[in-house]
């Protein structure tokens, strides 16, 4: 379905200041470091706790203005709690986060209130985040309103961003969300999404739920919203295909970790990790050039209760050596890359692994 | 509808000729009417307890004696007896007056206390599911422990300690009618939390006192409507039975329960008479129970009470 | 399995540990002494703060209420101020004669409920349903009191068939003659819990016939015992989960019907004893009947656990 890919503008054009920014152009517009988010699990007769999810664990990411971040992983690798977590939807156990140039929710910087005036979210169930009682242009009002706009403005504002995400006002402003389809109810997410004029978006799994040609129409639908509004996008999905048409730079999640990130083209044209080459050869690729040898992923992802000590690939890791159990690799810059990184001790010459880009030059110089 | 899905909306609104009129769907209240006025039993049974509240309110209007003058002379009438309908009770005063007058107490001894128990345990019972955690954990324990206590118990224990009279009637009513309510809003709020339409409204910055009068409130509040309407009838039983029991209002006071305890040693002399007064409480909490259940249809309450 | 049988236990320790300050609670709201209630009002003061002592009503709040908790604990439920006598002794004689009523009636009901709200189920919407339904909601508004003078006016005053007070048997009926006392009171007690019992079974049964895979195979006009089990087996957490709220009602809410028919059970000495400001005869009373009911509860629980694993939380 997306095997083109979206036309992007060069780098020039894309630069765009907007008036509500703050930092400059080349300011990212969000940036994370060390983002953690532990769930205990409680067990036994008197619920003690029993160890804990894991589900974020020292996520760093940055997205630029107007570009388009993609998050990638198997269900379960973290990637909604992350959502969760850059809206403050749940609060971090630590990390930093920085929006346009403003530390979050520390004394001084942006106030979560402010931030969720910046930056909004479309969620992944169409039916579950509509309210089933109330009429979708009030739904699409309800931000407006509680940030201190006008009701009858915001009523407005919500018929004329229905225009805008293709559902006539007329037909639908005074309809419930049970009378829509999936595609129509998404629609309408993200008309929500876009009536506190945000900069930045928060995609979580936005059209996974929906048929391919409907999810096509919203992807596009998405991209034109994105131009309009000048906008920024975080999408995160597990479909690869998906994040390939929409996305400039892409990371890849693994077991609540970035175990590789780049541009679009580094990662689905030089994969540097494992767990990314098992990604993509699991995608049936339209383009034969394209299609690898490599083997797809065995097995489950592990409990992430209790993860892999090292590098947590490993246990499905057809290149795991007795380093990959003994320390866990570091992220780090993968030379010739737009910014490309990826952790993976192959990826680290130092680091004992016999396929190590760096050995294979000793030994052979030995 | 199926015709209106996403392929009209591939058609840009501007390419319209002619400007559809507004559509507007009728709202979840009023698809609940809608199916309401289909359903017979359920208008019977308002009607019916329309007229026994109509009564009871217009008793001083309709009520052919003094509910509270006897005569020695007309001293257990039976049903039919000239100038007394319902016949007279045992010391004489009028059936049907006094009957009539008696709605007035049974009802609002059966509605004040579940209206008090819901807007005390609905708010508890919301805040406990909407907040959870520590809020949740510490007003469901006190909850549970009023919960051991099978209802009537509870009801006998205060108002015996208490002692009897109206107001404190009502007081241990709606001290037994809170717990359950508790659980009900709870177990309803703690579902609805989980859509994601609440976080969603949470994102666009709205506080939690007022994501539940928005968003929670319209999705909770028919489940728990349909069962206290069926706490009312409960109510209505109760508080009767307190009486029956002396616990309850006191004489000479006009109420069904307190009738039908009066009358009990009549049954050897006029089984019918000594019967009214139960049936008006019966046909009262019947009605209430059948239109709890026509709600509990129509709004599509799937919830076990 | 095992682990919840103990959660379930370490949770009904707190519950009835609440249970028993809330009795003691209630109890420190009567309004008056009762050491007024039982001496005469014109007692030397020496007197009354002897036996003020005795009871230990002089003491703190929280010291009585552990003294009287330990004692509780211990079986030691006092003595009736009325009386004299043990109050553990009248409360389990009480009890039994209780249980004598609540045991068939609990049996009675839950039979005909489950009965009619299955016939209701498997024939949903003709008036077999109706008939059942309207016979169900019948039983779930009478006030049973009333039903039950009704029914004396009929079987004992009218047709002179029924005795229509008293027990007429101590500790179990040995007799078909003596058990006839029991007919009435059981029948009334039955009502309620067949009520509320065929309605939720006619829900649950509804829900798991309309299952997909159910729905099919009655479409084929399979009703074959597999399917019976399957609803069976889905039907009765719901369904034991209020038998078990039900019975824990028929111990402590006989107390209208046990007075309409003068039954000595628990429910008649919980009324003397408040008429009579009985404090330590009501405490115990209430007590053990709440304890009853948290006991009843937390059965049921592991019963609906060993029929459905998912419940097993
Ligand atoms: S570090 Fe080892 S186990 Fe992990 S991905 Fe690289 S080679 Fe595989």
């Amino acid at each position: 379905m997306f095997t083109a890919r979206r036309k992007k503008p060069d780098i020039v054009s894309r630069i765009v200041q907007d008036p509500r920014d703050r930092g400059g152009p080349r300011q990212p517009m969000l940036t994370v470091a060390g983002l953690k988010k532990h769930f205990p699990v409680r067990r036994g007769v008197l619920g003690r706790p029993a160890g804990v999810v894991q589900a974020v664990d020292g996520v760093d990411l940055s997205v630029a203005k107007g570009d388009v971040l993609g998050v990638v992983g198997e269900s379960g690798c973290g990637k909604s709690t992350l959502a969760r977590l850059l809206m403050r939807l749940i609060e971090p156990d630590d990390g930093e986060m920085v929006f346009d140039g403003d530390p979050v929710g520390v004394r001084g910087g942006l106030s979560v209130s402010d931030l969720r005036r910046r930056m909004q979210m479309v969620f992944q169930d169409s039916y579950s985040s509509l309210n089933p009682r109330i009429p979708i242009a009030d739904t699409i009002a309800f931000a407006p309103k509680m940030n201190g706009v006008p009701p009858r403005l915001a009523t407005e504002r919500a018929r004329a961003l229905l225009e805008q995400v293709g559902l006539s006002p007329a037909l639908f402003a005074k309809r419930y969300p049970h009378e829509l389809s999936g595609g129509q109810r998404q629609r309408v997410n993200i008309a929500r999404a876009l009536a506190v004029e945000p900069r930045l978006v928060i995609l979580d799994e936005a059209v996974s739920a929906l048929d391919k040609s409907v999810e096509a129409q919203v992807l596009n639908l998405l991209v034109a919203l994105k131009e309009a509004h000048s906008l920024t996008y975080v999408l995160i999905s597990h479909d690869l295909n998906v994040v390939r048409f929409i996305s400039d730079r892409v990371a890849v999640m693994y077991l609540g970790r970035v175990v590789e990130s780049g541009s679009v083209d580094d990662i689905y044209d030089n994969p540097r990790h494992p767990y990314t080459r098992a990604l993509l050869a699991s995608v049936p690729s339209l383009d034969p050039r394209r299609r690898t040898r490599e083997t797809p992923i065995a097995g489950d992802p592990p409990n992430p209760v209790n993860p892999p000590s090292g590098c947590r690939f490993r246990t499905r890791c057809p290149l795991a050596e007795d380093v990959c159990a003994a320390r866990a690799p570091v992220f780090a810059a993968v030379p010739g890359g737009d910014g490309h990184g990826v952790a993976c001790h192959m990826a680290d010459g130092a680091s004992g692994h016999s396929r190590a880009a760096g050995a294979t030059v000793m030994e052979a110089a030995s | 509808m199926n015709a209106l899905h996403d392929v009209a909306t591939e058609f840009p609104p501007q390419a319209d000729l002619v400007r559809p009129r507004e559509v507007e769907s009728p709202g979840y209240w009023r698809q609940v009417r809608n199916r309401l006025s289909r359903d017979p039993v359920t208008i019977g049974a308002g009607t019916v307890l329309a007229l026994i509240v109509l009564s009871a309110l217009l008793a001083p209007l309709l009520a052919p004696y003094d509910p509270y003058q006897g005569s020695i002379m007309t001293r257990m009438k039976p049903v039919g007896f000239e100038g007394h309908p319902l016949g007279t009770d045992e010391t004489g005063r009028d059936m049907l007056s006094r009957l009539l007058y008696g709605g007035r107490v049974s009802l609002l001894a059966g509605v004040a206390p579940v209206a008090a128990a819901l807007a005390i345990g609905g708010t508890l019972g919301v805040v406990a599911g909407f907040f959870g955690g520590l809020v949740n954990t510490l007003i469901m324990r006190v909850t549970d422990v009023f919960y051991a206590f099978p209802s009537i118990l509870l009801a006998i224990a205060i108002c015996g300690l208490l002692g009897a009279g109206l107001v404190n009637t009502l007081i241990s009513l709606t001290l037994v009618f809170i717990p359950p309510i508790i659980r009900i809003s709870e177990s309803v709020t703690t579902q609805v939390r989980a859509y994601d339409f609440v976080e969603a409204a949470r994102a666009s910055g709205a506080r939690p006192m007022q994501l539940i009068r928005h968003q929670v409130l319209a999705n909770v509040l028919g489940p728990i409507l349909v069962y206290a309407t069926s706490l009312v009838s409960l109510s209505i039983i109760l508080a009767a039975g307190l009486s029956f029991l002396g616990l309850g209002v006191t004489p000479p006071t006009a109420e069904w329960g307190l009738m039908l305890n009066a009358l009990r040693q009549a049954i050897y002399i006029d089984p019918v008479l000594a019967a009214l007064p139960g049936a008006m409480i019966f046909v009262t909490s019947m009605c209430f129970n059948l239109i709890s259940d026509g709600l509990r249809g129509a709004m599509d309450v799937r919830i076990r009470t | 399995m095992l682990t919840f049988v103990a959660r379930r236990l370490l949770h009904a320790i707190p519950i009835l540990l609440g249970v028993s300050m809330l009795v003691f609670g209630l109890v420190q709201m009567i309004p008056g002494n009762p050491i007024d209630l039982l001496l005469p009002p014109e007692a030397p003061p020496e007197l009354i703060a002897q036996m003020t002592a005795a009871y230990g009503f002089d003491k703190p709040l929280h010291i009585q209420y552990f003294s009287w908790l330990g004692r509780t604990l211990q079986g030691d439920l006092g003595y009736s101020i009325f009386t004299g006598a043990p109050v553990a002794r009248e409360l389990m004689s009480a009890l039994g004669n209780t249980f004598v009523l609540a045991v068939p009636a609990a049996l009675l009901g839950f039979a005909l409920g489950v009965g009619l709200g299955a016939l209701a189920a498997f024939h949903q919407g003709t008036w077999i349903d109706k008939a059942a339904s309207a016979f169900a909601i019948t039983g779930v508004s009478l006030p049973h009191y009333w039903f039950a003078i009704v029914l004396v006016v009929i079987f004992s005053v009218t047709l002179n068939w029924l005795p229509a007070q008293g027990m007429g048997f101590e500790g179990l009926p040995g007799s078909f003659a003596e058990a006839r006392s029991l007919v009435l009171p059981v029948v009334t007690l039955s009502l309620i819990p067949m009520g509320v019992v065929a309605r939720v079974v006619r829900a649950t049964v509804l829900e798991v016939l309309n299952q997909e895979f159910v729905a099919t195979l009655r479409a084929k006009g399979l009703i074959d015992r597999e399917v019976l089990l399957h609803v069976l087996k889905n039907a009765a957490p719901a369904a034991l989960a209020v038998m078990g709220l039900q019975f824990g009602y028929l111990l402590g809410g006989s107390i209208l019907v046990e007075t309409v028919f003068n039954w000595p059970g628990s429910g008649n000495l919980l009324n003397l004893a408040i008429f009579r400001r009985d404090v330590p005869v009501m405490q115990a009373t209430i007590v053990v009947l709440a304890f009853f009911f948290v006991l009843v509860n937390l059965l049921v629980d592991i019963a609906q656990a060993a029929i459905d694993p998912r419940i097993r939380r």
